[in-house]
């Protein structure tokens, strides 16, 4: 189980002071077909890099807000970790990345018929973000024109 | 961070009208910031969907994970919470 307290002081003091944003209101969007029919994106905040792209930017102050688009035909084992937290054990992840990109584990829930389809593009950010207000003003939504313009119908999201 | 990250990209999704569920590590966190459907994952921290090289048990995370969607009984702000089976 995840806790605060497996976390460094300078961590665990930093989030204690922290102001968390709160969702108010909190949208929401009722599913309106069987998941069998749905086409399904995945959102992870692992802070993987498809080949070819840039790593995420660790000088950012208040983190990286960006976000990487990744093909469904992508290989997990081509995923570069650039999440730039030392808070957590990368060693799995990086050993599996399905474990919190979990490409190869959503294509099999479209072969098993329990997903329709698996959409074309997923997002990859990268979670370690502070100083949340260009993420929800720019990236985030940006983010979710490419989901919409794919016609997703249910997104799934994994931090880390 | 990361659960804090999630939860705001979800909302914009489901702002934009793409039902979500996001899962999340740290239940304070879940709390506070209230993602639109969450799942609370009893596992340590870069370890979302339970264990590496475990396939079955990582589907299981999101089979429980999806299936909320597909709940017509659930509200905004829901949280629920992840009993691995082993």
């Amino acid at each position: 189980m995840a806790t605060t307290k497996e976390l460094k002081m300078t961590v665990r003091l930093f989030l204690k002071a922290y102001r968390w944003r709160e969702n108010n209101p909190i949208p929401w969007t009722p599913l309106t077909k069987p998941l069998s029919e749905c086409r399904v994106a995945l959102v992870s905040s692992a802070g993987f890099v498809p080949p070819g792209q840039a790593k995420f930017d660790e000088s950012v102050r208040g983190g990286d807000s960006s976000f990487r688009i990744v093909p469904k035909d992508t290989k997990p084992g081509d995923l570069a970790d650039s999440h730039r937290s030392e808070s957590f054990d990368h060693t799995a992840m990086e050993a599996d990345p399905d474990l919190a990109f979990p490409l190869t584990r959503i294509m099999e829930l479209e072969a098993e018929g329990f997903i329709g389809q698996v959409a074309p593009r997923h997002l990859s950010y990268m979670g370690s973000i502070t100083a949340p207000g260009n993420l929800m003003r720019e990236s985030a939504p940006a983010g979710a024109a490419i989901l919409v313009e794919d016609q997703v119908d249910l997104v799934l999201l994994v931090p880390v | 961070m990361c659960n804090q990250t999630v939860g705001l990209i979800a909302a914009e999704l489901e702002s934009k009208g793409i039902p979500t569920v996001t899962l999340q590590l740290l239940r304070s966190i879940a709390e506070a910031v209230k993602p639109p459907r969450g799942l609370w994952v009893p596992f340590a921290h870069g370890y979302p969907l339970h264990k590496p090289g475990e396939p079955e048990l990582q589907k299981n995370v999101m089979r429980r994970a999806l299936e909320m969607a597909a709940d017509p009984a659930l509200e905004a702000g829901v949280l629920e919470d992840y009993r691995p089976m082993e």
